[in-house]
């Protein structure tokens, strides 16, 4: 669409339905990006609307997050202000959707009120109109809409009731409130005044609101002198910023209560309603953590087996297309190019796909009923003395089938610091990824014995399990005491009524979380898996050239074409760039009992852990066909330590590189994902040193111990 | 009184605030001076507790209860 013509910011308290309101305005044609420096993504999306002359006229609407005031309390919150207040941002709006949750309407009105006074163009939408029927609530809209002196539109934005009204009322030129709902200036008129003065604008409420929120005005795009003029006023009047928020809040609560007693009245008292009694059941001491737990398997057994099937077809099918690709393109490095580089990155990418989806539409529901409130609201203490949140525990189960989904899921938990930590310390979980590097390693050093019906086997593998919910556990308490808060944060939310879901919130959600996935970091998945590419399908020199005329001599004539071929892969891996990676850091591993063969595979999986069991067969020249691993678990078993003379996979050995898997950062998609989630590279740069180190120390400590 | 000491069921007046900074995040909730307030549930393991004000259920850690100085009504 072309620029659209008028900009329109939808604000609310959260769980007003806002983004309902979003959605049905503007369904699919909704983009998701950046804003700089915050872990809240911008909703844009577009609509065209009919005036009633028949003109056409092209709206962008953008969604902010949901706040309770126009006083910022985190940095996240900042951003509804920045855009609000600051008549210069690129996105400050023409006009501006108020929605109120009619079910809630005091506290709602608060919010209401700030931004009426704001003198933007506002319309007011009093959305849940079924729900206040069920409470018993009637509102006299029309004198609501008289005293605010606002157009005010009822809304059961679910059904779409109240829709066609809310856009034949943006189609007509929405009027600036002409009423201060709060007299402001009384509160110190001299301050007022100046500020008005200073930043040219009518709105008493944006000078009092400048005054009281001075450090973030200070990147406002204003001239300097004018924001040195702002400070400098409020020093000469002694402006008490908190006072004065203080007696803000007390008299537009009380202004509150006079307009509620004049339009709303409550028929039957509805109290104990039905979310009482769910409520019973479900914060329940003993019914609510056995739902809870029930819940997460049933989220569990969706992602983890149940994904793995659109998972495999995912795989069959690129494996199909690479298939294709190289037959269809001429062969030479371009062709291996796309094939082992673009696609399989593009493959890498994709397979996330399913269970992204899976537990998004999970949480979407969660969410959307209001249960996700509940669980936090019975796991918080237990969860608090590790730093973390009730709402950590789903992104740290889920976090057991694949870290990359659940550290999208912490979107959920609106504490920085305790975000923070659970994207910090969910990728110590045991992800599926590490499944096959367990097993193979449990079966080649650990025997298959049963010790009273208890197979070991299955026993160290549960053991690997645990050590990574500890060493997770145990890292996000250690973290609690060093990260210190941005800011003051609040565990205050609304336990908000119970709701049937919403299919289509609910799609567009997870086409949301898709999307956002593909395209940021993908871009990094794909970069790193290129790299990589470079790295082991390169070697200096001509070295490919002479392995490959090596097997060209006539002593080889008599070795299978396969045979040849695989001998010829594994040299040239350990020629290529990779391989002489993991023979330049031998010296690093020797201590934790790697070989430069280990430590090859330590290079290619660098980016994927299951990669390592790919790179053990190529590097032992193990075919690809048939029992893989069994063969590769013989020529493992065989492999003597030159020094020793012994096997080289001791006990010592393998717990160390079991260690080291369960606790090394040996994943692209989740740095990405966790640069994506935190917007910077200090985090994932941290993470990343941390889990090396975690793993580097526990494989060093292991195999010391255990070394015979 | 303190907000943090109420028990399951028990109705209170909110009087006034120990902590200026928390209170003014208690007062955008709809925490006001004079406004009743009764405690609905509090979780399972003694912490947080959910309190109704202003119309809505609201809930909160018992550190930010700790700060609101209630007057019991019967």
């Amino acid at each position: 669409m072309p620029s659209a013509s008028l900009h329109i910011a939808l604000v609310g308290n959260p769980n007003s339905g806002k983004s309902t309101v979003f959605n049905a305005l503007t369904g699919l044609n909704q983009k998701v990006a950046n804003f700089p420096g915050v872990t809240v993504d911008k909703k844009i999306g577009t609509a065209t609307l009919t005036a009633e002359d028949g003109k056409k006229i092209d709206v962008e609407f953008i969604d902010l997050p949901g706040i309770y005031s126009l006083y910022p309390k985190s940095i996240d919150e900042e951003i509804p202000f920045r855009i609000l207040c600051d008549p210069n941002n690129e996105l400050h709006p023409d006009a501006v959707i108020i929605v109120a949750d009619g079910t809630n309407l005091k506290r709602n009105f608060f919010l209401c009120s700030q931004v009426i006074d704001l003198k933007i163009p506002v319309v007011l939408v009093i959305n849940m109109a079924d729900m206040m029927r069920d409470k018993g609530l009637q509102v006299d809209f029309e004198v609501v809409s008289k005293k605010l002196g606002v157009p005010v539109i009822p809304m059961n934005a679910r059904k779409g009731e109240g829709l066609e009204e809310l856009r034949k009322a943006l189609t007509q030129k929405l009027p600036v409130p002409q009423i201060d709902f709060l007299d402001i200036r009384s509160y110190a008129p001299e301050v007022v005044d100046g500020i008005c003065a200073t930043i040219n604008s009518s709105s008493h409420y944006d000078a009092f609101l400048a005054a009281n929120n001075l450090h973030i005005i200070t990147d406002f795009e204003m001239q300097k002198f004018k924001k040195d003029k702002i400070r400098e006023i409020c020093e000469t009047h002694q402006f008490d910023s908190r006072q004065m928020q203080a007696r803000e809040s007390i008299e537009r609560y009380k202004k509150i209560s006079a307009l509620m007693n004049d339009t709303v009245r409550q028929t039957g008292a509805l109290r104990k309603s039905y979310t009482h009694a769910i409520d019973n059941v479900l914060t329940h001491r003993i019914f609510g953590y056995a739902i809870f737990l029930a819940i997460l398997f049933i989220i569990f057994q969706f992602i983890f087996a149940f994904a793995s099937y659109p998972m495999e077809m995912i795989d069959t099918g690129f494996a199909w297309l690479n298939g294709k690709v190289k037959d269809a393109l001429p062969a030479g490095i371009i062709n291996d190019l796309v094939v082992n580089g673009i696609l399989a990155g593009l493959n890498g990418i994709v397979v996330f796909i399913p269970q992204i989806a899976l537990l998004f539409f999970f949480i979407a529901i969660l969410e959307d009923t209001g249960y996700m409130a509940r669980a936090s609201f019975i796991m918080d203490k237990l969860m608090r003395r590790f730093g973390l949140n009730g709402k950590s525990v789903i992104p740290l189960m889920s976090g057991v089938a694949c870290a990359v989904p659940a550290i999208m899921s912490t979107r959920t938990i609106q504490n920085w610091k305790e975000r923070i930590i659970t994207i910090f310390v969910t990728p110590l979980m045991s992800c599926s990824a590490r499944l096959p590097v367990y097993t193979l390693l449990i079966a080649l050093i650990i025997p298959n014995h049963y010790y009273y019906g208890i197979n070991l086997q299955g026993m160290v593998l549960m053991l690997m399990y645990l050590i990574g919910f500890i060493a997770a556990i145990g890292s996000a308490y250690v973290l609690k005491k060093l990260i210190r808060a941005k800011e003051r944060s609040y565990f205050m939310m609304e336990l908000p009524l119970y709701r049937v879901p919403r299919w289509s919130t609910i799609g567009l959600h997870i086409i949301e979380k898709v999307k956002v996935f593909l395209f940021d970091a993908g871009k990094v998945i794909i970069s790193i898996s290129i790299i990589l590419w470079v790295l082991s399908s390169f070697a200096p020199g001509n070295s490919f050239k002479t392995i490959e005329e090596k097997y060209r001599k006539p002593e080889y004539a008599s070795v299978p074409a396969q045979e040849i071929e695989r001998k010829i892969q594994s040299e040239k891996l350990e020629s290529s760039y990779a391989g002489i990676m993991g023979r330049v850091i031998e010296p690093v591993i020797k201590p934790i009992g790697f070989d430069w063969k280990i430590g090859i595979a330590l290079v290619t999986s660098f980016a994927a852990r299951e990669v390592f069991v790919g790179t053990m067969s190529t590097i032992y020249s193990v075919g690809d066909e048939g029992k893989t691993q069994f063969t590769l678990k013989q020529k493992m078993q065989n492999e003597l330590n030159p020094e020793t003379g012994l096997p080289r996979y001791t006990l010592a050995v393998g717990l160390s590189l079991m260690l080291f898997y369960a606790f090394a950062m040996q994943c692209m998609s989740t740095v990405a994902v966790v640069f994506r989630e935190t917007k910077g590279s200090r985090w994932p740069l941290i993470q990343f040193i941390y889990m090396f180190a975690l793993a580097y120390v526990s494989s060093l400590v292991a195999y010391q111990v255990l070394k015979p | 009184m303190l907000l943090s000491e109420l028990r399951r069921g028990d109705k209170a007046i909110i009087d006034s605030f120990t902590d200026y900074e928390a209170s003014l995040k208690l007062l955008e909730m709809g925490c006001i001076p004079g406004e009743q307030i009764e405690v609905i549930r509090i979780a399972p393991l003694g912490d947080p507790i959910a309190i109704l004000v202003a119309g809505y259920l609201l809930s909160m850690r018992k550190d930010e209860a700790a700060v609101v100085v209630v007057r019991m009504v019967d």
